[in-house]
Formats: structure tokens, sequence, C-alpha cells
């Protein structure tokens, strides 16, 4: 059975925006999903139609076999949401939050009380379930509304840029989280601008550009469309010029660091021996960028050139 | 259609409201006992005693009801404009929109806040006009049908005002444009007999006119009006606004792009 499946979904807003432009999507039970796309390429309405917090104006949406349009408060209970903006009350206390979230899903009070302790313990909130919302640091606020979307045990959980502004160190313990929750059987929908993390995080992925998916695979069939390796050479000493290797391209970005493109065909092997045959000697070595970001770049332009 | 978990929901949105008001309750209980008590001490004590009798009870009597009924309307109506709207403005009304709850029982919720917030005001206004008026209550059961009634008409009517509302004037527009001149031309400081016929006719629009004499004759057993034409305009109303209100959560106005 798919988690998901959208059929043609359009959503006009009143100005006249088309947001979506008929979008066609599938997520297994269990992937994990990235649903990447620039600012304004309709990520965050199609995340808010399946959430039910945008009306859609055409289209269909089916959560684990649940209609939206038949079959709202179903599809509502197999959803839990991490939305892109802090959207608790400022006011409220983190236990209180949780419970009341909880609460909302029918929960009973005591089975609410018990589901909340739980979710703030996973997300390393406990010691703080008693101090106003509105004091959290922005990385406790995240994994508040991941403990908040989490309390009614949700089958797929929708992540709209969870580690936005998050330091590395907790973005790292989060994805951990992710990969724990996914495995035990919650299929995740992650949308992020860190490539990174959907490289590393998702199966499967979708790429929306100005309302419509223009490619959905699954991330190792993408990866392996990369015909190209970046990488950032830090030399033992300065050169003015590097020697041409076939299906290397170099460009400096000083005298002793060179950023070089190497085409996999060609391979690393062939880029060191030629250097090594210059007498030119390598002292480190880094990735310039990912090469879904690459990817991404690459499709975004094919599809607008 | 009223379920367990529907049950569930709804205690917690009426519990979480009344936890907010009862958490600032130095913002929203006492101000309205202290200008009530300020009512009953200058237009009653004061001015009242130069007035003399209006329908045959003594000037104080006679605005009481009035002004214990001003209080319910006032914070029935504050306590869920500003809560909803408080929601919308923080996008906390998201945690409801994406949970499993029908509009209904998010209406519900908020004018149960609304109606125990009138009702805990109420009381306490009814409380201290104790020291003011020997108070004899006519009819107590009428008395608390009318507190019920008039909270959940303004409460929902707050709800509509923060539906709409887009901004925190907007919020206060309503209260101190239309609702504030409804309620001190609705009869609670004189006798619509007092009126020239034009304007008594005119009151007779007012729904606050009905809701006042209704409450009135609750505690005074005397009314304007007859008290079951009052039940009718006030049901009517609360029936056609519950509507609208409903109208508006399925649509998602306001609150759904």
């Amino acid at each position: 059975m798919n988690a998901l499946e959208i059929k043609q979904l359009t959503k006009c807003y009143g100005d006249g925006l088309r947001a979506l432009k008929g979008v066609d999507l599938q997520v297994k039970q269990g992937d994990f999903f990235a649903l990447l796309g620039a600012n304004g390429a309709g990520k965050s309405t199609t995340i808010g139609i399946i959430a039910s917090l945008v009306n859609k104006t055409s289209g269909s949406v089916t959560v684990f076999g649940y209609d939206l349009d038949t079959e709202p408060e179903a599809v509502k209970r197999c959803i839990g949401l991490v939305p892109q903006e802090f959207n608790f009350n400022q006011f409220e206390n983190v236990f209180d939050i949780v419970v009341s979230q909880a609460g909302y899903y029918g929960i009973p009070r005591k089975q609410a009380l018990q589901r909340a302790e739980i979710c703030l313990k996973q997300l390393e909130l406990w010691d703080k379930r008693g101090v106003a919302s509105r004091t959290l640091s922005g990385g406790m606020k995240r994994r508040l509304m991941i403990a908040r979307a989490l309390v009614h045990e949700p089958k797929l959980l929708i992540l709209d840029e969870p580690t936005a502004g998050v330091d590395i160190e907790i973005r790292r313990s989060m994805w951990a989280f992710f990969k724990e929750i996914n495995a035990a059987g919650t299929t995740i929908i992650l949308t992020t601008h860190y490539l990174e993390e959907a490289e590393s995080l998702c199966k499967h992925i979708a790429i929306i550009d100005k309302g419509e998916v223009i490619k959905s695979t699954d991330m190792k069939n993408l990866l392996e469309q990369a015909d190209e390796e970046s990488l950032v050479l830090s030399l033992e000493k300065p050169v003015q010029s590097m020697p041409e290797i076939e299906g290397c391209r170099m460009s400096s970005i000083d005298e002793t660091t060179w950023l070089v493109a190497v085409q996999k065909e060609v391979g690393l092997n062939a880029l060191f021996v030629g250097l090594d045959q210059q007498g030119i000697k390598v002292s480190g070595m880094r990735n310039q960028s990912n090469r879904l970001e690459q990817l991404f770049l690459n499709l975004l332009e094919s599809k607008r050139a | 259609m009223f379920n367990k978990e529907y049950r569930v929901a709804l205690m917690t949105i009426a519990h979480k409201e009344v936890r907010r008001f009862l958490r600032i309750w130095m913002q929203t209980l006492l101000p309205s006992v202290i200008t009530t008590s300020l009512y009953f001490l200058i237009f009653g004590t004061l001015i009242g005693s130069r007035i003399g009798k209006m329908n045959g009870y003594d000037y104080m009597e006679f605005i009481v009801p009035g002004l214990i009924l001003m209080t319910v309307i006032s914070n029935a109506y504050a306590n869920v404009v500003s809560s909803f709207y408080g929601t919308k403005f923080q996008h906390n009304i998201e945690e409801m929109l994406v949970a499993p709850i029908p509009p209904w029982v998010i209406l519900t919720g908020y004018i149960s806040g609304g109606v125990f917030r009138g009702l805990i005001v109420g009381l306490l206004v009814t409380l201290v006009s104790m020291f003011f008026a020997d108070l004899q209550v006519a009819n107590p059961v009428m008395m608390i049908v009318v507190f019920l009634l008039t909270g959940i008409l303004f409460s929902t009517a707050g709800f509509i005002n923060a539906v709409y509302a887009q901004s925190f004037d907007d919020i206060s527009i309503v209260p101190t444009f239309v609702l504030t001149p409804l309620i001190y031309l609705g009869g609670v400081f004189y006798s619509i007999d007092m009126l020239p016929e034009f304007w008594q006719k005119l009151s007779m629009l007012n729904p606050v006119f009905y809701i006042i004499n209704v409450f009135r004759y609750s505690i005074l057993g005397e009314s304007d009006i007859s008290v079951l034409s009052g039940f009718v305009v006030i049901l009517v109303f609360i029936v056609s606004l519950i509507w609208f209100s409903l109208r508006l959560l399925n649509k998602g106005v306001g609150i759904k792009n």
C-alpha cells in the first residue's frame, strides 16, 4: 500500500497564482521520501493540502488508502506534521502543548500524559517540560514540534524543513532520530534546503519546480546520474598553473587551493597520476559540494532552459 | 456523531481556554468587577439616590441586572475574540486543523471558554452588587439560563469577529463601536418608556435590549417586553450566529489558505 498518493493536484490562489499545476506523487509505506524544490516551488502548498491546512483546487490525495475528500478524519489520524514555522502557543509550557495535541486527537488525558512524557524524553525535552515554550532555544523549539507531531503515533510523519536554523550537532542527532523512527516503520516525507540531509536520509526523492514534479525517482538512481565529482584540493606547495589532464577541469581558488571537476568515467586515479607526474603533492581533499546539490541545480537549469 | 474522541477533543479545547483566562485573571476577571463596582457606587448610590424610582424600583435595583449582564456580554465576547485571534496570530490554530476535530467541536470548545468566563465574572459582579442593593432574585433558574444563553450568543459573535480579524485593531473595533453602543442603548440605565416613540421602535431592533429585559425579569420580576419574545429573539440570534460560524469554519475562511 502507498502511504501517500497524489493525483493531478492543483492549487490556484485568489490572486490567480497557480501554486500547483497537476502534481502527481507516490510515497511507499515505510519510505523516507525527500520533496525538494526552490523557494516558492510548491512544496509547502503540497504539504499544506495533505495536512488539511490549505484547501486544494482540484485533484485527489489519498493517505494509507483514505481519501482526503471523503475520509478527512481518517487521513488526519495517519499524519503527523512538523511545520516550517514555529506554530505553538508561545505562552504555554512544553508539557501542556504536547498533552493538548494528544487531546485534539481524542487521546484520553491519562494516556496523553504518558505519551507526552515518552515523546519529550525521546526528544530530550523532559527537563524543560515546565518552561514556557517561548524561552526555548531554536533547536529545542524544533524538537518540541517533532514531539508534538509524534504524540498520536502517526504512520506518516511530514517534516517541513525540520532542521532549519539548527546547529550541526543537533542536526546530526535529529537525523539519527529520524532514521530510528523510520526504521521502526514510520513513513517520512522530508522537505529541506540542506541537500546533504536529503542525500544521507532519504531513499526516494521528488523534485518540484513551479508547481510541477520534474523528477521522481529513487535516490541511488539519481545520484548515479551525476557525471562528475567536484573536489577541493589542498596542495603542499603553491603552483602557478596545473597540468592538462583529460576529463578534469581545474580552477584556482588560491595558489595552494584548487577546485577540480573530475568526470566519473575518468576517475580519481587519473587525476592523481597526472598530478604526481608533475611533482604536485596533494595534502588534503574534500567535496566541493554534495552530488545531490549539483544534480538538483542541473535539473532545475535544464527544466528552465 | 458525538463519539469519545470528539468529547476528549472538546474537553481539551475548553480546558485550555479556561486555563488561559484563569492564568491571567488580573486581566480577565478583575477589571470587570472593579469597573462595575464603580458603576454601582457612582450611578447607583450617589446619583441614583437623587433620580428616584424607575418602573417602581429604586434606581440602584433597576440598573443592577443590566450592569451584571453587561459584564457577561463583554467578557464572553472578549474571551473568544482575543483567544481565537491569538490562536490565529500565533498559527497554533494549525494544531487543531491538522487533528481530526470537526468544526463544531472547535466552535463549542471556544464558546465553552467564553461562557465560563462570562459566568464567573457575572457571578462575581452579582456578589458585589449585594453590597450595594438588597437583591432579591425572583427566578434564579431563569437567571442562570439567561447567563448561559447570553454567554453563548456573545461568545459566538466574538468568534466571528476573530475569524475575520486580520490585526489586533480589528478585534477592538467591533466591541468599541458596535457592542458598547448596543449595550448602553439596550436599556441598562433607563426604561424604554422614557424614550420618544421613534427611539422606542428603534430599540426593538437591538438584541441586547431583549436580553437585558429578560434578565431583569429573572431578578426583579419586571420587564419592558414579554419574556417569551425575549427568549425567541435570543434563540434566533444564537442559532443564526452558530450556523454562520460553522459555515466559516467549514470553508476555512480566515484560517486556511
